[in-house]
């Protein structure tokens, strides 16, 4: 049996998904960091950006996730997050909208949010 | 129908009607108490996480920081009141302010000068009408909070307390909510947000004898900690919010389950004083009858002679 870890991913207010994976790359304010089964304790924070998790089926899993943190230990992976979608639920005419509303505002951290969903939406 | 019965009558019609409204209000009441704890166990994940990694954090670490370490000499504190924004809820809105009230004027005692902020119309109209300094209101979403209120009621407290407590900051922060034992008790609790206690927040969520382990942090210690103690606080409004939301229809539910009942028996005793007037009434046409017969009868005796 390949070597697996638990991963949950959870937002503010549900749990977004949880299951188990192979590889989990996350955006962390250092830069992306991959962690695979058996990796050293861990806990960070993370950025706002793509969350790409294997799973051991060897699906893909993506997640747009907007600030919040990693932590690891024991093999069980947990990702907080305030707002956490995953990629199939990303509205993409929507993010695509928000992100022109953001530009013509030039509000930075808006635009920076529907950047990382389009593009979470088109790892799919 | 004689005046009585007419007044009785219309006083059943208009409780009727008030009995048919409080035992809605009440089955609202009920279907979003389920909806409000089913919001509070979503919840519950996240805050668990961030509690353990908090944890983690203060104690696998010597960091040093100021929303976990004690002043010396705390002279402000800020007091966070929550209540809700609609009455109908029994003693629920006078139970919290109670406890704000005692918890205040504790830490008066203790020689802090005290910031309130409130949540909810409710605890708003009572500090207003008193005349008392109220730092700052949120209002409007006290039946369905989310997590962006919670973030909206967090900072402006995030930022107290991070401020020079001599530039009108603030020291400690204190919770007043109405926590959410079962659907027939609610109780009202003050507790101590900032400076974190280490050691109670350990025991709240480590089970016996688990030992963290020794974590890599990144960036750095100081950074996680500075990243996740705002976040912490502000779990841990959300969570109060909710527990509020779900304490307030549960209250509601049940003072309007006692108006349904009062409503009930109001009714009975107004129907049997309608039918005493009824058969009051039936007696004295009978009487009234037979007393102008026999008075006829007698009349048409007298001229027969």
């Amino acid at each position: 049996m390949a070597a697996e870890l638990h991963v949950a991913l959870v937002a503010a207010d549900r749990e977004v998904w949880s299951g188990e994976a192979t590889l989990v790359v996350a955006r962390t304010t250092s830069g992306d960091i991959g962690v695979m089964p058996g990796h050293q304790p861990l806990l960070g924070v993370l950025e706002s950006g793509p969350v790409t998790i294997r799973t051991s089926e060897g699906g893909t899993v993506v997640a747009a996730v907007h600030g919040g943190f990693i932590s690891f230990a024991d093999n069980k992976l947990s990702l907080l997050a305030e707002i956490a979608e995953l990629s199939d639920e990303i509205d993409v005419q929507r993010a695509e909208r928000a992100l022109e509303r953001a530009k013509s505002e030039a509000d930075a951290s808006a635009e920076r949010r529907a950047d990382v969903r389009l593009r979470a939406a088109a790892a799919r | 129908m004689g005046a009585q019965l007419r007044v009785y009558k219309r006083r059943i019609r208009s409780v009727t009607a008030t009995k048919k409204i409080t035992k809605a209000m009440e089955m609202i009441a009920a279907s979003r108490v389920v909806k409000a704890q089913r919001k509070v166990a979503a919840s519950t994940p996240y805050a668990q996480e961030l509690t353990r990694a908090v944890t983690a954090v203060g104690t696998g670490s010597n960091t040093r920081h100021p929303l976990t370490t004690e002043a010396e000499n705390p002279t402000r504190a800020a007091v966070l009141l929550l209540t809700s924004d609609r009455g109908l809820a029994g003693a629920f809105n006078s139970n919290a302010i109670k406890a704000a009230e005692q918890l205040t004027e504790r830490l008066e005692r203790e020689g802090k000068q005290v910031d309130t902020y409130i949540v909810g119309r409710r605890g708003v109209a009572h500090y207003n009408f008193r005349e008392r300094k109220v730092a700052e209101s949120f209002t409007g979403f006290t039946d369905e909070p989310s997590y962006a209120d919670a973030k909206k009621v967090a900072a402006p407290l995030i930022e107290a307390i991070e401020k020079e407590t001599a530039d009108g900051g603030v020291d400690e922060l204190h919770i007043v909510y109405t926590e959410f034992v079962s659907m027939m008790t609610q109780t009202a609790v003050g507790a101590r947000l900032l400076p974190l206690r280490l050691d109670e927040v350990a025991k709240e969520t480590s089970t016996k004898g688990e030992i963290l382990p020794l974590y890599d942090f990144e960036p750095s210690a100081e950074d996680v900690l500075d990243a996740l103690l705002p976040r912490y606080v502000e779990s841990r409004i959300y969570n109060a919010l909710l527990q509020s939301a779900a304490s307030k229809h549960a209250a509601t539910r049940r003072a309007m389950k006692s108006a349904t009942d009062n409503a009930g028996e109001l009714i009975n005793t107004l129907s049997r004083l309608a039918n005493a007037a009824r058969q009051a009434e039936i007696t004295q046409e009978i009487s009234e009858i037979v007393g102008g017969a026999s008075a006829l009868a007698d009349a048409t005796a007298g001229s027969d002679n």
